[in-house]
């Protein structure tokens, strides 16, 4: 709006005004004297064919621009050089072209082909630039090249040019609103982008564009709240605002406990489908009644996500965490903030403004929270006046019956400062606690009395004004104060002051009977030259005393009212007036007069003293419009808390590689549809056919998808169509899983298979899983633990297919073996569970592994002999992820006890060693855990609290398990650094209700992960660990164990170790490296006659060697 | 977002301007002067100005007013901190962010400017991405500039912005690899008339300094991390091995900048190293009063305190100071009443003192204020709350780095009411 105004401005200003300067103007040549001549220098400059000459002539233009002097009329020379090759001549054009653009539209057309060539240019950088300046040109014709182009940009391939699209379009929006549907859609589209670089930018685009479609945020809250921490210092303020009014529209309050009992009810049901909900309605609803407010899991990983942005750098992103949970969080959480906004105090003096307003306002709510850093608040001599007032104010606001009497103490040093602004200030504040506090307010109006005999004037009038607030409490007691005051009118001469003197005396002339008529004598006498307020307290003191004492003063009172009568203010003259009518008795006078001295003398209600901050909190804290206490233009109210909470699972999404919650409800009616038609093997066995086609396409979908994995970094180049293919396919398989947990559910009736014995294919099956938890890990647990049933159907299958055979035998290998003398299997089951493996490998790369050779090549090794496999080893696993899962042939994972489900309350616990490498740190044990909730209630927020761990270890805690409904089991996996120690690591573990204290200590074969070597290195390897580093020990094979096969398995089930390949049949080795130091393990196990045998390991680390010669012997010798 | 930014020095003039958006006429700035002719002090002016059609954030730095325009509902700490962040990015361009260096080098600030903000809203802020981008002006490089025509900006493109530690450049290489870190501790502090403490805490920083080649990460430790009790971290720490094994884990941007800061919990007693012994008095009916000053070390474990600096605000009837020190030098400003003395380092045989007699100006009566005594100090190779680094290791890279860490105590804002 200004700006058509500011460009005339602009151009006569500098015509006028600017134009005789440019002659003196060092940077754009004193050298020529008239203005026109110059210019065409600069043309000249421009038009020439050397570089240095544009650039000097660029930067001398750019100079006249900062200085804010008129050079449009160079545009047409300018812009010529928009394709200069020299990259700061190019720049400068740039700077030009968006600054007089708008008023050159015609001209600036001209460059606009060189933009939309850029746009297409293969580097990315190059592509932004292009997309920043065309959309930084306000020129309306362009609108809908503007348009293509971001819409374009918005599904580039590289994040950098999709922010720079973010960025255009509030540019866009502020050009032309009529596009906004059409910007909407692009918002859309980049909200759902999953790079931090984009997330701030189009959360900033849709705050201007649409911050209404509150809807748009929904199916990406929980990816906002989990990129928050990565997001740029900027982008984070604006995402942190924009949640907080999100939360506010969907959650509940969590501090209002009493109307809750009802939509905490419903919340119950979040997350359970429809047919359990229906089952445990009344059992639910019981339950609600005993816990009034549950607090929406989203709510909670919002509070949680934005905490640890207290620690932030910036005072923005700080300021922005504590207003949300200032408007968000439970009282009692509230506290956190308290402290980093302390901190924000010693900076800047402009940023300790910002943060005091706004502490100023949280105070009067919460003021415990600000208490314990009273002393923070204590007033420099050095603060700017602003601030000290701020700090003041702060005080005030703490103040309480426990501190008031160091706070009064500070006061009176205040008072002696030299910043008389400041002194006022601090008056009042004392007059402030004084009528806050009962107990000191005697104290604090002796303190203000005796300031009365300051020679600073300003400081007794404040202190006048303030005693007279203080005395209309309690007048009865304090005449002696009141005569005091009334000398004090022979002196003081500010009239706020005198005029607070005179009605106070005029209000209690009862009080001071002899004293009133004499003051209104001396006013009298000087009532000419006294201000307004004064007169008009005289006119109020006479009329007063008249009504009370009209003996003494009739006289004195006429004589004021005509000289009201004549003055020059009409309000006083009006007073005059009226007050006459009022008081003095005359024939005409009506009924009022009669009431004269009650409309006068009516007791007064004593002048609460309050914050100037009172109620500003209904602005968002932080804000500009809660700064300047109005709104201000574009500021989004802050919503009321709804009072029943909207749909929660408007934010599930659909996630590529899990099933999310919501279709739990509809597969699993599909489910228990199918179950009672079929039985379990004819439809295992068709199962096989889908599954292989499923295998195809979960590829090619895992391609699409390690596609856009790559994409983050840059490189990839992958086509949106095929990530809303990979969409559908993901449906397929969908389909198919419903239909394995539909077998699980089968399973579940009929086998009880015990994890703990479960054999290889659980391994795999956990494996594969926990793989899968890793991908998942920022995602919600509740599709881990449906992609966890999943598995366990799957696992729980074959085993029952096993099952027949008698034999718990784990060992894959072996199994074949023994399977085919016996021929008990037919060979269809053998390729059927090949395929079943098969497809566990290709689930598995579709969580985004490339494709590697080692899942075609795998599963041959069940009908290979095991030498041949591990020959195998050293080709074909090149993939260190995917190794475990292939060869790990050691079957039984040990399952340990967290947590007994009577000490837990029901909630039973149980954990066992994955023995995957934990992703996100490698360094770590990854520890699965499984949660069995055995009552009939829900357990939720379940996590990890305050781990207490020996020095070095460290915790990655599994993702918050939101809900874990009656009887369901979830899985999560969490990594342990252990340090290489056999040390526990301890920590609690947290429900909604209840907290356990827990530790998990590892077997010593857990703290190590396989190392592939040949022969030779594990020679030349362990001839470098001789000596003290060499332990052997002799030892009898127990009886299953004689053969190899017995020897491989026991060794690799006491100890994550890999075998190593070896010539000669009598020893086998196997080698490992510990997790956290990678220190190297090497095991070598020579068998001699009669099941005697020679164990040796070689280590760096003698402790877990002689550990580890234990714990091998002991699986050996049993 | 910022609408425009008006650079406005100390006698009101405009020297630069830069629009983002449409172009917002400078006479937008009449509001500011105005609040600024209000304000009894420069230091007064409102950051925030509301005017019709425009809101007027500013900060004061360096004795020029940085006026940015907005014209919605912003947060206002958001404005705050991005114009400290400009002129923290001057300051590091020109070393020093006068009017005159902001002059010289217009139009490197014109494409800090263009880089810094797009639309408004903040593009590129990290000072390692900048330098890519445009490289600060050297004497040699101007030198260079002007006889070979090349530029100050960069050929490569700005490839820091896409990385996944945007506060790094790639490619860094040097000769000696070497990391500085100094432990730097302010003591902010109140002292009453009677010497007792009223409030004292610490305020640490560490900035480093880290020229390593390549991607190197670190990890620094303390022996005792539980003094730290506040903490905030440069973007590149991470944040959860902090709050689980309270290591600073990071990959350091290029050169220099603040690693941490934090806040000393308030448990711990605060030593105060030095004392005054302060003795001004105003007669009733005479014009002079006397003044009397002397220092001593206190608490500084054995070690020097240094660059002692007192300066003292006194009434504003006071004409003229007449006085003697015993170490150092003294001037007294009569326009201003400022008294500054300073003192050097503190040798605890022979303490400072500071003597004399104030002449007032003859009839007024006796000041009623006390001035309030600033003392600045500095103490050398100490952290006074006695935090420690543990060590320092680096990943990632072969070559051994150079370590290095200094400890320093300095006054903060330290404060002697009389």
């Amino acid at each position: 709006m200004s700006s058509g105004s500011g460009f005339g401005d602009e151009k006569g200003g500098s015509s006028s005004v600017g134009e005789p300067e440019y002659g003196h103007d060092p940077a754009s040549g004193g050298i020529f004297s008239s203005d026109y001549k110059r210019h065409d220098d600069l043309k000249e400059m421009l038009d020439s064919n050397k570089d240095s000459l544009k650039l000097e002539a660029m930067k001398r233009i750019v100079a006249m621009i900062a200085r804010g002097k008129n050079a449009s009329d160079l545009f047409p020379a300018v812009v010529k050089n928009v394709a200069c090759k020299n990259i700061e001549v190019k720049k400068l054009v740039y700077v030009y072209l968006v600054r007089y653009a708008e008023e050159q539209q015609d001209l600036a057309l001209l460059s606009i082909s060189t933009f939309q060539r850029g746009l297409k240019d293969p580097n990315q950088l190059i592509r932004a630039s292009a997309l920043r300046v065309l959309s930084s040109i306000r020129v309306t014709i362009i609108v809908p090249i503007m348009m293509l182009a971001i819409k374009e940009a918005a599904s580039d391939m590289s994040p950098y040019v999709r922010k720079t699209a973010a960025h255009a379009i509030p540019k866009l929006y502020s050009l032309d609103p009529e596009q906004k549907d059409q910007l909407i859609e692009v918002i859309e589209k980049l909200l759902a982008d999953k790079t931090t670089l984009v997330a701030g930018s189009v959360v900033m685009a849709f705050e201007e564009v649409c911050p209404e479609r509150i809807d748009l945020i929904h199916k990406n809250y929980r990816k906002l709240c989990n990129l928050l921490i990565d997001v740029e210092e900027w982008g984070q303020v604006v995402i942190i605002n924009m949640l907080t009014r999100y939360a506010r529209t969907q959650f509940l309050n969590p501090n209002v406990n009493e109307s809750l009992l009802e939509e905490s009810g419903e919340k119950a049901f979040y997350g359970s489908d429809d047919e359990e909900g229906k089952e445990e309605k009344a059992e639910a609803a019981a339950l609600a009644k005993r816990k009034p407010y549950v607090m929406d899991p989203d709510h909670r990983l919002l509070l949680r996500n934005t905490k640890p942005l207290l620690q932030s750098r910036n005072a923005a992103v700080v300021m922005a965490v504590a207003q949300l949970y200032f408007h968000l969080a439970p009282k009692a959480e509230v506290g956190v903030i308290a402290k980093a906004l302390v901190r924000l105090m010693r900076s800047h003096s402009e940023v300790q403004y910002v943060v005091l307003q706004n502490v100023a306002t949280m105070t009067i709510k919460r003021r415990g929270m600000f208490e314990p850093y009273l002393k923070s608040f204590y007033i420099r001599s050095t603060d700017p006046t602003q601030i000290k007032i701020l700090k003041l104010e702060v005080l005030t606001n703490l103040a309480n019956e426990t501190n008031i009497s160091t706070i009064l103490r500070e006061f009176q040093t205040y008072i002696k400062s030299m910043d008389k602004d400041f002194v006022a200030a601090t008056i009042q504040a004392i007059g402030r606690c004084a009528t806050n506090i009962g107990e000191v307010r005697d104290t604090c109006l002796n303190g203000l009395v005796q300031l009365l005999s300051n020679r600073d004037e300003l400081v007794v009038a404040e202190s006048v004004v303030v005693i007279k607030k203080l005395l209309q409490m309690q007048p009865e007691q304090h005449s002696d104060i009141i005569k005091h005051m009334a000398k004090l009118t022979d002196n003081i001469q500010v009239p706020m002051a005198r005029a607070s003197i005179l009605w106070l005396i005029g209000e209690y002339c009862e009080h001071v009977p002899k004293i009133a008529p004499d003051v209104l004598r001396k006013m009298a006498k000087t009532f000419t030259n006294e201000e307004d307020i004064v007169k008009l307290q005289i006119i109020n003191l006479a009329a007063k005393l008249y009504l009370t004492n009209s003996k003494q003063t009739k006289l004195l009172t006429q004589y004021v009212l005509n000289l009201a009568k004549y003055d020059q203010n009409y309000d006083i003259r009006d007073r005059a007036r009226f007050i006459r009518q009022l008081i003095v008795p005359t024939d005409k006078s009506g009924a009022l007069s009669k009431y004269a001295k009650k409309l006068f003398l009516a007791l007064k209600p004593a002048p609460v003293l309050e914050s100037p901050f009172k109620d500003r909190d209904h602005f968002q804290l932080g804000s500009l419009s809660h700064l300047l206490n109005a709104k201000a233009g574009g500021y989004q109210e802050l919503p009321d808390w709804p009072e029943t909470a909207p749909d929660p699972s408007v934010r599930n999404v659909e996630v590529k590689d899990s099933v999310p919650e919501w279709t739990k409800c509809s597969s699993r009616e599909k489910r228990k549809e199918k179950k009672v038609e079929k039985p379990f093997y004819s439809d295992s066995e068709e199962e096989s056919g889908p599954t292989e086609s499923a295998d195809s396409e979960s590829d090619s979908a895992s391609g699409s998808g390690s596609g856009s994995e790559s994409e983050e970094s840059g490189s990839g180049s992958e086509s949106e169509e095929s990530r809303e293919e990979s969409e559908s396919e993901q449906e397929d398989k969908e389909d198919e899983e419903d239909k394995r947990k539909k077998k699980k559910k089968t399973d579940r009736g009929k086998v009880k298979a015990p994890a703990v014995e479960s054999p290889e294919s659980e391994e795999s099956s956990g494996a594969e899983e926990k793989n899968r938890a890793q991908k998942v890990k920022g995602r919600r647990s509740g599709s881990e633990s449906e992609s966890e049933e999943e598995e366990e159907s799957e696992s729980e299958s074959s085993r029952s297919e096993s099952e027949s055979e008698s034999e718990s035998e784990s060992d894959t290998d072996a199994k074949k073996k023994k399977k085919a003398p016996v021929t008990k299997p037919p060979p269809k089951q053998a390729k059927k569970e090949s395929k079943k493996e098969k497809k566990e490998m290709s689930l598995l790369d579709l969580d985004d592994f490339e494709p590697t050779p080692s899942p075609q090549v795998t599963p041959v090794n069940n009908f290979l002999s095991s030498s041949l496999v591990t020959d195998l080893e050293g080709l074909s696993l090149t993939d260190t992820v995917m190794a475990p899962t292939t060869i790990a042939p050691s079957g039984s994972v040990k399952t340990y006890e967290l947590l007994h489900r009577i000490t837990g309350e029901g909630l039973g616990v149980e954990y066992c060693f994955s023995r995957q490498p934990f992703s996100p740190d490698a360094h770590m044990v990854a520890v699965q855990i499984m949660f069995t909730n055995n009552t009939n209630a829900e357990t939720k927020n379940l996590h990890v609290e305050d781990p207490k761990l020996q020095s070095g270890m460290r915790i990655k805690e599994f993702p918050e398990i939101e809900l874990l409904p009656p009887g369901e089991m979830v899985t999560v996996v969490m990594g342990i650094d252990f340090c290489d120690s056999t040390q526990a690591a301890n920590f609690q573990l947290c429900t909604h209700i209840r907290k356990f204290f827990v530790s998990i200590q590892p077997p010593v074969g857990e703290l190590m992960m396989p190392v592939f070597m040949t022969e030779n290195e594990f020679k030349k390897e362990q001839g470098q660990l001789m000596g003290m580093n060499e332990i052997s020990e002799k030892l009898t094979l127990g009886e299953k164990c004689q053969n190899e096969h017995g020897i491989v398995q026991r060794v690799t089930s006491a100890a994550n170790v890999s075998r190593v390949p070896c010539g000669s049949d009598k020893e086998c080795r196997f080698a490992g490296k510990t997790v956290s130091s990678g220190i190297l393990v090497l095991v070598t196990v020579a068998t001699k006659e009669e099941r005697a045998a020679q164990l040796t390991v070689n280590c760096e680390k003698m402790v877990i060697g002689t550990m580890l010669v234990k714990d091998i012997l002991q699986a050996l010798t049993q | 977002m910022i609408h425009s930014l008006f650079l406005v020095n100390s006698s009101g003039d405009i020297f630069l301007e830069k629009h983002w958006k449409s172009v917002v006429s400078r006479s937008v700035c009449d509001y500011f002067f105005e609040a600024q002719e209000r304000a009894s002090e420069p230091e007064n002016v409102p950051p925030v100005i509301p005017t019709p059609h425009h809101y007027l954030i500013s900060v004061l730095r360096h004795r020029i007013y940085f006026v940015a325009v907005i014209q919605s509902e912003v947060p206002p700490l958001f404005v705050i901190e991005f114009l400290h962040r400009v002129v923290d990015t001057f300051q590091d361009y020109f070393g020093l962010c006068t009017e005159a260096a902001i002059k010289d080098n217009v139009v490197v600030v014109y494409e800090l400017l263009e880089e810094m903000l797009d639309n408004g809203f903040p593009l590129a802020t990290e000072s390692n991405i900048l330098k890519e981008l445009i490289k600060p002006p050297t004497i040699l490089r101007t030198v260079v500039n002007t006889i070979t025509g090349s530029t100050n900006v960069g050929e490569q493109l700005p490839t820091g912005q896409l990385s996944v530690v945007p506060w790094r450049r790639t490619g860094v290489k040097y000769t000696n690899n070497e990391a500085y870190f100094d432990v730097v501790e302010e003591i902010d502090a109140i002292i009453d008339k009677s010497g007792s403490t009223i409030t004292a805490e610490i305020q640490g920083v560490i900035d480093a300094c880290v020229k390593l080649t390549g991607m190197p990460d670190l990890t620094l430790s303390f022996m005792n991390p539980r003094l730290l009790d506040d903490v905030s971290f440069h973007p590149c720490v991470r944040f959860k091995r902090w709050e689980a094994e309270r290591i600073l884990s990071f990959i350091p941007p290029d050169g220099n900048f603040r690693l941490l800061s934090y806040h000393v919990s308030s448990q711990n007693l605060v030593a105060i190293p030095v004392y005054v012994k302060h003795n001004i008095t105003f007669r009733e009916g005479s014009s002079q009063g006397r003044f009397e000053l002397t220092l001593g070390p206190k608490q500084t474990m054995g070690k020097a305190v240094e660059s002692v600096l007192v300066s003292s605000q006194l009434p504003r009837g006071v004409l003229n100071a007449n006085l003697n020190a015993s170490q150092g030098t003294y001037t007294f400003d009569p326009v201003t009443k400022l008294l500054t003395w300073d003192v050097g380092k503190i040798n605890p045989q022979k303490l400072p003192s500071l003597k004399g007699s104030m002449s007032l100006q003859a009839g007024a009566s006796k000041p009623d204020e006390n001035p309030t005594i600033i003392i600045q100090f500095k103490i050398q190779q100490m952290a006074i709350s006695g935090l420690k680094v543990n060590r320092l290791d680096m990943y990632g890279e072969k070559y051994k780095p150079f370590k290095g860490i200094k400890y320093m105590t300095k006054a903060g804002k330290f404060q002697v009411r009389t």
